[in-house]
């Protein structure tokens, strides 16, 4: 398998292709995240396409569903749908939608679009794991705009009552959400300290640094009977000059000169 | 019917392992039931219905048939969207078990009247919605909800109903019940307002008028054979419920009278302003919004009246 920054490249470029393709937005928010997902499907989830429902797998969930593309991207490179599946993003009659899902589409764990959704359904799946003495970790991805949604911190309250330490929040903390930066429309900071109010064990990491990603996700859970918690910093556009840190681009499509311009600097940087 | 219902799932739950039980921190006196016996299948969630949703969901995708269980709307109105996107639209096996449907909670106020969750749930995919009118239909009910894969609504009244499927010991929950037949007019009931129904239909005996009565649990899908039956064999149907005439029993009937019997009147008897800030005892609230059996029982003759004036060609 490809170390995990090539492997970061390389859905990087097919999130590109695929959001141009079909004129979708979100690329943004599937830049920000692409280097945790790739640390996590190229060296963290024990997972195997030829058994997708292996009971002990670890599941991941992405909750911010708008990044779809860099998902389908993880999942297409390590082999759970074919990578000719990618050219079907969001085409009429196609499976792979704007926002994921689950239908049709191997090693998709649960859909989700609308925010707030994949922590509680995380706590669930972690609470069965635990409960049944099962090995499996369960991993959700939250953006930053998404902890405006009340019903994490229900999640939050949830999970450290009953000791999931089987389960890791992501926080993907770009600082910019759909209508502005962060702290501007709801701050989130002091996050740390909310996240170790609510009995979490909080790790902060680099976002794109793929050894503080990979040294944080590996050391799960961070301290025996908590739910461990990464705070990942990250940069909306992350990867692309022209896009990163600018609000624009959760909606924008890239042409076809953008494109290939922003093609050209992630093989640059090989 | 809450202990009927406990009783009952914990009768299944003895068998099937899989079986678990989620509250909303509601459920005093009833639940303690399934907790003790089988605390590794049993969670109170707290006050976050949002989060026993989402929760029951992640269950589900590992393989559990999950109840969750609070009172009114709670588990049906805080939660939509889990029970819409992560439950119906994953088709997972979940029951959601609202206790006190209607305005079994009447003086509570307007916060705690179920009475749109039938139009709610019915909208939402996949989604089996069953209100039983009797102990006797929770048991029946409760069990079918747990053989048959996918999410179910099942609402219960509050308690203290009444007995009415006395001598019947077993029959199928998707199905309409006959409790009598008759002529001319069929009252088709569905939940815990069938008590009322069957003293409108025995008070209309006393008048001399023999009407049919049905009850109706599973309103989702509905019986449409029997439906078609009642409409060819009878000139008026009169539904009854306990909840909105918007969307809830009266509306899935009316769908199945319009496709083809025109020959039969269709009268609702259903709530028709909710939102009312009234409240009062549940028998206070029913007889206030013409819901009580002698409202249904005028209901019925006034209907018939109307019939027998109007005759000729458009019946």
């Amino acid at each position: 398998m490809d170390d995990s920054v090539t492997f970061a490249r390389k859905i990087r470029a097919h999130a590109l292709r695929m959001v141009h393709a079909a004129n979708a937005s979100h690329i943004g928010s599937c830049l920000s995240a692409a280097d945790v997902i790739a640390v996590l499907y190229s060296r963290v989830l024990k997972i195997d396409p030829a058994v997708p429902l292996d009971p002990e797998r670890d599941r991941f969930i992405l909750s911010k569903g708008h990044a779809a593309a860099v998902l389908y991207a993880a999942l297409a490179e390590r082999g759970f749908i074919p990578l000719s599946h990618l050219e079907t993003y969001c085409r009429d009659g196609a499976v792979l939608s704007g926002h994921v899902t689950s239908h049709g589409i191997s090693g998709v764990e649960v859909s989700t679009g609308s925010l707030g959704h994949g922590l509680p359904i995380a706590c669930g799946m972690a609470l069965c794991g635990k409960r049944e003495g099962s090995s499996y970790r369960v991993f959700a991805m939250l953006g930053d705009g998404e902890l405006d949604e009340g019903s994490n911190w229900e999640a939050a309250l949830f999970a450290p009552q009953h000791e999931l330490d089987n389960l890791v929040a992501i926080v993907d903390y770009n600082k910019i959400q759909s209508f502005g930066h962060v702290k501007d429309v709801i701050g989130l900071e002091p996050l740390f300290d909310k996240w170790r109010a609510f009995r979490w064990a909080v790790r902060e990491v680099d976002g794109h640094d793929h050894m503080q990603v990979e040294r944080a996700l590996a050391g799960v859970p961070f301290e025996h009977g908590k739910p461990s918690v990464v705070i990942a910093h990250t940069v909306k556009g992350k990867g692309i000059s022209f896009m990163e840190d600018n609000l624009a681009w959760h909606y924008k499509s890239p042409n076809a000169e953008q494109l290939i311009k922003a093609l050209g600097e992630l093989e640059d940087k090989k | 019917m809450r202990t009927t219902f406990i009783e009952s799932l914990c009768t299944l739950a003895e068998k099937d392992e899989r079986i678990w039980l989620l509250t909303g921190d509601l459920g005093y006196s009833v639940l303690e039931r399934f907790a003790d016996r089988f605390p590794g299948r049993y969670v109170n969630i707290g006050v976050a219905e949002q989060n026993m949703a989402g929760i029951a969901a992640g269950l589900a995708l590992c393989g559990k048939k999950v109840f969750i269980y609070s009172i009114a709307n709670f588990p049906v109105m805080r939660c939509l969207e889990q029970i819409r996107n992560d439950i119906c639209y994953h088709n997972l096996d979940v029951k959601i078990v609202s206790v006190g449907g209607g305005f079994s909670y009447g003086s509570a106020g307007y916060t705690h009247h179920g009475v749109e969750d039938l139009a709610v749930m019915g909208a939402m995919p996949n989604m089996k919605v069953i209100v039983p009118g009797d102990p006797v239909e929770v048991r029946m009910a409760t069990r079918a909800v747990a053989e048959c894969p996918g999410p179910c609504f099942l609402r219960l009244g509050k308690g203290g109903e009444a007995i009415i499927h006395g001598a019947i010991a077993d029959f199928p929950i998707d199905k309409a019940i006959w409790l009598c037949r008759g002529e001319n007019a069929c009252i088709i009931a569905s939940g815990a307002i069938l008590g009322e129904a069957v003293q409108a239909a025995q008070l209309l005996e006393a008048k001399g008028v023999k009407a049919s009565l049905v009850s109706i649990p599973t309103i989702s899908p509905i019986d449409e054979g029997t439906i078609g039956e009642i409409a060819r064999s009878h000139k008026l149907i009169v539904t009854v419920e306990e909840h909105s005439c918007r969307g809830g029993l009266g509306d899935a009937v009316a769908r199945i009278v319009a496709s083809g019997f025109r020959q039969c009147l269709l009268l609702q008897v259903g709530i028709c302003n909710t939102g009312s800030a009234t409240v009062g005892s549940h028998s206070y609230l029913r007889d206030e919004n013409l819901l009580s059996g002698s409202h249904i029982a005028d209901a019925v003759t006034g209907a018939l009246r109307k019939l027998m004036r109007t005759p000729g060609k458009d019946r």
